[in-house]
């Protein structure tokens, strides 16, 4: 008896053996993507978006990406340096990786830290024109120690120093076939630009640029058994609505990318039943900026500019009041944009910082549930009276915003509930859109970017990419703030200057243990939500489809939504 | 005729080229900018370093004239060059013309999309005077019949209604309820065998079939107006009086005196072909030249939209031209000397 259970099980166990052997590379032939915005390169440092970081994710890999809960997986490395291990230097300003034994490039040859030296010194050219330069700051060297071992050394301590070679931003770049092409010659390398050679699951066999990518299979991918696709084509370009229905109705294509669309019409096309519609949340927030200058036009040259160290000496006339910004933030009903404009793309958001959710804090709730009767109390209170028109004024000033965003219907339509919650409480509301080329244009000679903010309210997005937000949250320290003096570069657009701000941006840059990162970074949140310098409305995910046929997807709000892309398979 | 042809070719060069400095300038005019699509997350500093490596700091002459180089000297050498396989001069440091989304040169992309386009939308335009033709006749020669009427509605409906909408509808109906025909054009499809030919001809149906559509009744109508005029004309009366059978008096002596400015319109419609349809192209995903433009424009890329524009403006030049010329010689009434 107890020789047939033996047998039995053994047989079972060969069995389950023989599936999972099975799996064998190139076995479930072709993968369709359908990107509505096609690629235009396959090299992620000269690219203009994300379509093409997705697209040149499946090729150039990193030493590390983020996995969909923000976790750092090692790809390229043996594993994630950290302080525990040695990776990482006590006085946090370098950090050395290690390369995983027997890694080849798709040509056979092997990979080496030569390439990430490489890969370094091309994207820190400053002829080279980086888009991702920013992964690449504060490094002092990077250095081969041997051929396996790459040792980066940073100017100033860095407690996350996961930035390059972390993420689809900032992969390895094959240093044999970009050598002539650093500096200048970046623009001119066409045929590197279109054909990387990478180390990762597929090698690119055709690119039409703005049109269509073919990969193939690599063949010298580290798991023998992956990827289960021969062949991948990323089509690009159409829309977003047609490409939603390419997968969820016809069934032309198997992934849909960055799904766009109004939430009715998804859910009818799913109801279809040939696909799945899946989200993941970033650190997306549309976000309403509180103007704290005056942006009146007849200040010629100061309009909109912070004058004066701590104290504002150029406050706007009525937003500068604090419970003016409560009560505009106390009006909306912030589920009413939801529903209509972004469905299973959005959350309400009390926060700039919903997310990782470790860093996400609770003390701003107030904001969930709208509530008109305070807001109009408060203002009351503070001796903003209606006038005949049914507008608040106080002293000859009323609350009249002119609230500007960029050219697109779901923000239009944002701003038209908007409009009509605020009215609720006796404010006026002029409403102005942007095309997107000239409102993030970032054209210095143009009055209507967003970094001018010409206007009293000003509405848009913004995120950081990874999952450390101190670059992002030192954007509203006082030196961050958009005026003339730095040509409008910094990121703090209300021109909001707080000194305990400032302070806490400041230890967070020298604090490495997690636990004071986190209550820090709540902290400087909760400033800024409790003064209200920004009004957060909408945490944005984005959205795309699969089709029930494929097995592996794993929506990621951190990296490359084709990150494991080696382990998807047919059903 | 050979004096006025070239009088009117020496008339167009110094036209197309305030044609190209009007483009440039109104392009450089525009508060438009190439990193503007970048995401919020790349800092002012190095959207300042991509721009001047897209060589955005010069002064506008300056780009101007490098501009004027590469289209007039550097392409053209460039296309000698791959044409004979021969190097001229010091052909390593000639700069072409990059566009600045692909940064590859503009030249090649143009190239690689011609194709399409000129299948597309050029069938369409060739189906379209093949069906416009005949209905314009029968309907001017039976005006107010049924046929008349029923092709008179129908042309309406195919002029006024949008491509895009058509467009739209063929798809919901073809590709999503029947299911007859695909819904993304594949461009990576090669006529190598009778079955690819086959999904060729599918995946062209419904582009082709919108375009011809509306260009159909377009001329359909032009055709039935110019027919109109002449059925009423004296030698019309003088054919039939001859003896002339109905059949010859339409098929010889009316069409080919109303052809005349149907041909010229025609002829004058082909650069509109090469500018492609742009919206159709989009919607069906058809790599063209109208659905490069469109990404070029979006896309703040100005070599691109420059190029594009700028090879539509010659090609417009050039068959208003060959309009002039074709007018010549069909009718012998006109003559340019």
């Amino acid at each position: 008896m107890k020789k047939t259970i033996n047998i039995l099980l053994s047989l079972a166990f060969a069995l389950s053996l023989a599936s999972t052997v099975e799996a064998k590379r190139g076995s479930d032939g072709q993968l369709n993507l359908l990107y509505w915005q096609a690629p235009s390169t396959m090299n992620p440092n000269l690219s203009g978006g994300t379509k093409e970081l997705e697209a040149a994710s499946v090729v150039l890999e990193p030493f590390a990406r983020y996995d969909e809960n923000g976790g750092l997986v090692p790809f390229l490395a043996e594993e994630i340096p950290t302080v525990a291990n040695g990776g990482i230097s006590k006085d946090l300003t370098t950090i050395t990786w290690k390369i995983k034994k027997g890694i080849k490039w798709s040509d056979g040859s092997a990979l080496t830290a030569d390439d990430a030296v490489f890969t370094y010194g091309y994207c820190s050219n400053p002829d080279t024109g980086c888009t991702q330069a920013n992964y690449w700051n504060d490094i002092k060297s990077v250095t081969a120690v041997n051929s396996t071992t790459v040792k980066v050394e940073f100017t100033v301590p860095k407690p996350f120093p996961y930035a390059p070679f972390v993420g689809y931003n900032a992969p390895i770049l094959q240093k044999a076939q970009f050598d002539g092409c650093a500096g200048a010659k970046a623009q001119e390398c066409t045929k590197q630009n279109f054909y990387p050679i990478g180390t990762g699951p597929f090698k690119v066999v055709d690119f039409k640029p703005n049109d269509v990518i073919v990969f193939e299979a690599n063949p010298n991918y580290r798991d023998a058994s992956k990827p289960a696709f021969s062949k991948l084509v990323f089509k690009g370009g159409g829309d977003a609505v047609s490409a939603a229905r390419a997968v969820l109705e016809t069934g032309e294509m198997d992934y849909a990318w960055n799904l766009q669309v109004e939430p009715e019409i998804l859910v009818t096309m799913e109801k279809a039943g040939k696909g799945k519609v899946v989200s993941a949340f970033g650190t997306s927030v549309e976000r309403l900026m509180v103007n704290f200058t005056n942006p009146d036009s007849s200040l010629g040259d100061d309009r909109s500019e912070y004058i004066g160290g701590n104290n504002n000496r150029n406050p706007h006339p009525f937003l500068s009041d604090y419970n003016v910004r409560r009560a505009l933030s106390l009006a909306i009903d912030r589920q009413v944009l939801v529903d209509a404009g972004y469905g299973k793309a959005g959350k309400i958001s009390c926060n700039v910082l919903p997310a990782p959710a470790i860093y996400a804090s609770s003390a701003n709730d107030e904001c969930k549930t709208p509530n008109v009767a305070e807001a109009n109390r408060l203002l009351d209170a503070a001796g903003w009276k209606r006038g005949s028109d049914g507008v608040r004024a106080k002293d000859g000033v009323r609350i009249s915003i002119l609230y500007q965003t960029s050219t697109n219907s779901v923000r239009q339509a944002t701003q038209a509930f908007i409009k009509e919650m605020w009215k609720q409480i006796g404010v006026e509301t002029e409403l102005r859109n942007l095309s997107a080329s000239v409102f993030f244009g970032g054209d210095i000679a143009s009055p209507d970017t967003y970094q001018k903010f010409y206007t009293d309210i000003e509405m848009y997005t913004n995120n950081f990419s990874g999952t450390d937000p101190q670059t992002y949250m030192s954007n509203w320290t006082c030196k961050e703030m958009a005026q003339r003096s730095n040509k409008w570069g910094g990121g703090n657009m209300p021109r909001w200057c707080n000194p305990a701000y400032d302070a806490l941006s400041a230890k967070l840059a020298v604090t490495s243990a997690m636990k004071a990162r986190i209550s820090l970074t709540k902290a400087m949140n909760d400033l800024l939500m409790q003064d209200y310098a920004m009004i957060p409305l909408i945490h944005r995910g984005s959205v795309s489809a699969h089709s029930n046929g494929i097995s592996g997807v794993r929506m990621n709000p951190w990296d490359s939504e084709l990150w494991n892309i080696a382990d998807w398979a047919r059903k | 005729m050979i004096h006025f042809i070239i009088r009117r070719i020496l008339i167009a060069i110094p036209t197309l080229l305030v044609i190209s400095f009007i483009i440039f300038a109104i392009l450089d005019l525009a508060p438009n900018d190439p990193t503007g699509n970048l995401p919020m997350t790349v800092p002012a500093e190095v959207r300042e370093k991509i721009r001047e490596s897209l060589g955005l700091g010069q002064p506008m002459h300056v780009r101007f004239g490098k501009w004027m180089v590469q289209f007039f000297v550097n392409e053209p050498l460039n296309i000698l060059q791959e044409g004979f396989g021969i190097t001229i001069g010091d052909a390593e440091n000639r700069t072409r013309i990059l566009s600045w989304a692909t940064r590859s040169p503009v030249v090649d992309l143009i190239i690689q999309r011609t194709p399409q386009t000129l299948w597309v939308v050029g069938l369409s335009y060739l189906f379209g005077i093949l069906i416009a033709i005949p209905i314009g006749i029968i309907s001017a020669y039976k005006q107010y019949s049924w046929f008349d009427q029923v092709g008179t509605f129908i042309t309406m409906v195919g002029f006024s209604i949008p491509t895009f909408f058509t467009g739209m509808v063929a798809i919901i109906i073809f590709s999503v309820q029947l299911r007859w025909f695909p819904m993304i054009y594949d461009t990576t499809l090669e006529i190598n065998s009778w079955e690819n030919f086959v999904l060729q001809v599918k995946q062209m149906f419904m582009p082709v079939a919108v375009l011809a559509l509306y260009n159909a009744s377009q001329l359909s109508r032009f055709m039935r107006a110019s027919i109109l005029d002449n059925l009423n004309l004296d030698y019309v009366r003088t054919a039939r009086a001859k003896g002339r059978s109905e059949k010859v008096v339409l098929l010889i002596h009316v069409l080919r005196n109303s052809l005349i400015p149907v041909v010229t319109l025609i002829a004058l419609g082909i650069p509109t072909i090469f500018s492609g349809a742009i919206i159709t192209e989009q919607i069906f995903r058809v790599n063209g030249l109208g659905q490069l433009l469109i990404i070029a424009i979006e896309g703040a890329d100005i070599p691109l939209v420059q190029t594009l524009t700028f090879l539509f403006a010659v090609l417009i030049v050039v068959f208003n031209l060959i309009a002039d010329v074709i007018y010549g010689i069909l009718d012998p009434r006109i003559r340019y000397d």
